[in-house]
């Protein structure tokens, strides 16, 4: 390579590193924040603040003794201080009205933030056909769409509500799926958690608009704890989008989050995720520490997607998972995960095969930039009782710079003899030849590696829904302005 | 229209071309030939802005400006057109929507708004006839799969789509068949007009039977050795190269 060819690479990998977080910044809303820490008696605080009936405060009691017996855990191929958990705040709500009878009367600090952010409620609303329900910090401020679903007996709402107003069905779902003691991070997020989504789906409705909730953390040192909990009934249907971004931070916020999806017989649930929290500054400082554990359970017949986005966040540690548990279920798991300046992804799958004839598939695409670290983690289980299972893995990386890593580390148990797994894996650098080529036709080097980019996640952006797809192109190519190989 | 002035550009410490000097104006095609390793190829990359060539010295004026202050993008949206010895693939993306986001980005440099749909289907369309292009063609990937034929009619495609001043071919014929050529070729002289030029750089005189060239020059060791009429071409066809280099390695030993 030349001297002046290095040089002009060099300037292109430092303008990664100056290529500023776009969606830090503070929006000024009083908030109701209970002391940093976390004891028995914060556990009590948070549930005594939602009116929590007793069997909610009990499980979070149990939640909480068992995380106190557990460790984090250090098998993902990240390295970061782990949090002081007595440092966090574990509860934060908006000091306002939390549910609103119209998006008019929301609070005019909160609609520029949301402006700022490039979601127009109102837009939503009018175009999208969306329902949205708006998570800000840890209490839901605005819910719309609520009577047109409920028509069709679709509840969706928070999670604080569904524990008020359809406590037997959280109580029969809540942690069916990942129990409180599955891991550290779940028994954590199961004492503390505030707010998030719950969704139930009756039998036979397919839901007529495509569910979402955005997320964001407003309070300086809060951690965020969200809950979701989706429930499609037999023969349901339903489509539901996540989509986070996170203010710009100087110390490091923890999120740990808990997603439930179960999908009765013959249902089919669709989970879409952009993820886009602060990642950290270009010397690794703030950002947010993403510690996820998602799980959704199939019974005959049924079928969960997950799809996810995922650009953001400083460490990210997270596995959206299928147990395959009904005959001829389907699991299915795509997925981008971006990773530049110097942020660490440790992110996968795993598909649980426990029924017969059920099929999985898992499309992974990576992208490592600047000096991040970027792995996928996977484990496909076929269990002996589970013939006939298919699995196709596909898992690829693109690699930009030369100051970047991917890995890869594919676990794959078969138990039985009449089931098929197949894994594919590659690597590539995005060419010279490539931007040269581009840059031959009039296309400048920033957009030639958003248009090689988003040929190399086309299969993964196809499933997302529309709107969707089109914000996160938008989020990739903001994440990997500068970035050349 | 482009008018080269001793141009000295080589790669890490290796010169390459060793001072050239061309001048072509609207309306003309002109042929450079050459044996192997002579600097053809290298000429037109560097004329496109190919990064790892270290030009040394000269100039490559392009009507008014300085093609080497300008990025390869610039001189794309300049109306320079590269068609590639070996076209790229881009897994992925599709032919139409690369040359949208080609016709786009130019657009976009000049301040205008992104060409409307129908308007690019129109066009789309209309260069598919002029080349025998079919339909199918549009939604497969940037030259995933394609044919050595195909690639090739690929480049002439885009260079209908995005009507450069200056169109640089080279060794468009390498790797085609009798069949292919006469379409690549039939293609190119179809977009021939008074208001544009063309290179075409090959090592055979083949292609020059379909596109007939109105000047013919020789490349030998990174320097013209000898121009003339299309004539020459022929001459080369029966003589080869030998009488010309000899005379031009004793001219600069």
């Amino acid at each position: 390579m030349s001297e002046k060819k290095q040089q002009s690479e060099d300037e292109l990998l430092e303008k990664v590193t100056s290529t500023e977080y776009k969606y830090g910044f503070t929006t000024d809303i009083e908030s109701d924040t209970i002391p940093k820490g976390l004891s028995e008696d914060v556990v009590r605080i948070i549930s005594s603040k939602k009116n929590e009936p007793q069997w909610m405060l009990d499980y979070r009691l149990k939640a909480y003794a068992a995380w106190l017996e557990m460790e984090e855990p250090e098998w993902a191929n990240v390295s970061y201080t782990k949090p002081n958990y007595q440092d966090v705040i574990y509860y934060s709500a908006p000091k306002q009205k939390p549910v609103l009878d119209s998006l008019d009367d929301l609070d005019p600090e909160m609609k520029k933030m949301f402006d700022k952010l490039g979601i127009s409620i109102d837009e939503q609303n009018k175009l999208a056909n969306v329902a949205v329900d708006i998570v800000m910090d840890s209490v839901s401020v605005a819910t719309s769409f609520k009577e047109k679903l409920g028509d069709l007996g679709i509840i969706f709402c928070s999670i604080s509500d569904a524990i008020q107003d359809h406590p037997k069905l959280v109580q029969k779902y809540l942690g069916s799926v990942v129990p409180a003691r599955d891991n550290f991070f779940s028994a954590l997020n199961a004492a503390v958690f505030s707010d998030g989504s719950f969704c139930y789906i009756p039998k036979g409705v397919k839901c007529p608009m495509e569910l979402s909730t955005y997320f964001r953390i407003n309070e300086a040192g809060t951690g965020q704890f969200e809950r979701t909990l989706l429930i499609a009934d037999e023969g349901s249907q339903v489509s539901y989008l996540e989509g986070c971004t996170a203010p710009m931070r100087d110390e490091n916020q923890l999120h740990a989050a808990v997603v439930e999806l179960i999908a009765m017989d013959d249902a089919d649930i669709k989970y879409s995720t952009v993820q886009n929290w602060y990642p950290g500054n270009a010397e690794g400082v703030g950002g947010v520490f993403n510690f996820v554990t998602k799980r959704g359970i199939c019974y005959k017949n049924a079928k969960i997607s997950w799809t996810q986005v995922e650009t953001g966040s400083a460490v990210t540690w997270k596995y959206p998972s299928c147990i395959l548990k009904g005959d001829n279920s389907i699991g299915e798991f795509f997925s981008v995960a971006v990773t530049n300046n110097l942020q660490q992804a440790d992110t996968g799958t795993k598909m649980i095969h426990l029924g017969k004839n059920t099929k999985s598939t898992i499309i992974a695409k990576g992208i490592s930039a600047g000096k991040s670290n970027g792995n996928y983690r996977g484990l496909v289980k076929i269990s002996k009782g589970a013939t006939g299972s298919r699995n196709f893995s596909q898992c690829d990386s693109l690699l930009m710079g030369d100051k970047c890593g991917s890995h890869t580390f594919p676990y794959i148990e078969v138990k039985n003899n009449s089931s098929k797994v197949e894994h594919e894996a590659t690597t590539s650098k995005i060419g010279e030849d490539q931007i040269f080529y581009c840059n031959q036709r009039g296309i400048g080097t920033e957009a030639a590696i958003a248009l090689i980019v988003n040929g190399y996640c086309k299969d993964v952006l196809n499933q997302l829904p529309m709107e969707f797809a089109v914000e996160a192109q938008k989020l990739l190519e903001i994440s990997l302005e500068g970035s050349v190989g | 229209m482009l008018k080269i002035n001793n141009l000295k550009a080589g790669i890490e410490d290796n010169q390459i071309l060793k001072g050239i000097n061309l001048e072509i104006k609207a309306g003309e095609v002109h042929a450079i030939m050459g044996p192997n390793g002579s600097g053809k190829s290298t000429l037109a990359s560097v004329i496109a802005g190919k990064e790892e060539y270290e030009v040394e010295g000269g100039e490559i004026d392009f009507e008014g400006a300085d093609l080497l202050d300008l990025t390869p993008e610039e001189r794309a949206h300049k109306g320079v057109f590269l068609s590639f010895q070996y076209p790229v693939e881009i897994p992925g993306i599709s032919v139409s929507n690369f040359i949208k986001t080609s016709i786009n980005e130019r657009r976009k440099a000049a301040g205008l708004e992104p060409m409307p749909a129908k308007e690019l289907l129109k066009k789309l369309k209309e260069k598919m006839e002029l080349l025998s292009i079919d339909k199918g063609y549009l939604s497969r990937n940037m030259n995933e799969g394609f044919s050595g034929g195909e690639k090739k009619r690929n480049e002439i495609f885009q260079m209908a789509m995005l009507e450069p001043k200056l169109s640089i071919l080279d060794e468009t014929d390498s790797g085609l068949d009798i069949d292919a050529l006469r379409i690549v070729a039939n293609g190119v002289n179809k977009l021939r007009s008074e208001d544009n030029a063309t290179i075409v750089i090959t090592h055979y005189q083949r292609l020059l039977d379909y596109i007939i060239p109105d000047f013919v020059h020789v490349l030998y060791k990174g320097r013209i050795v000898k121009s003339g009429g299309k004539e020459l071409a022929l001459e080369l066809e029966e003589k080869g190269y030998d009488w010309i280099t000899k005379e031009a390695d004793k001219k600069w030993a």
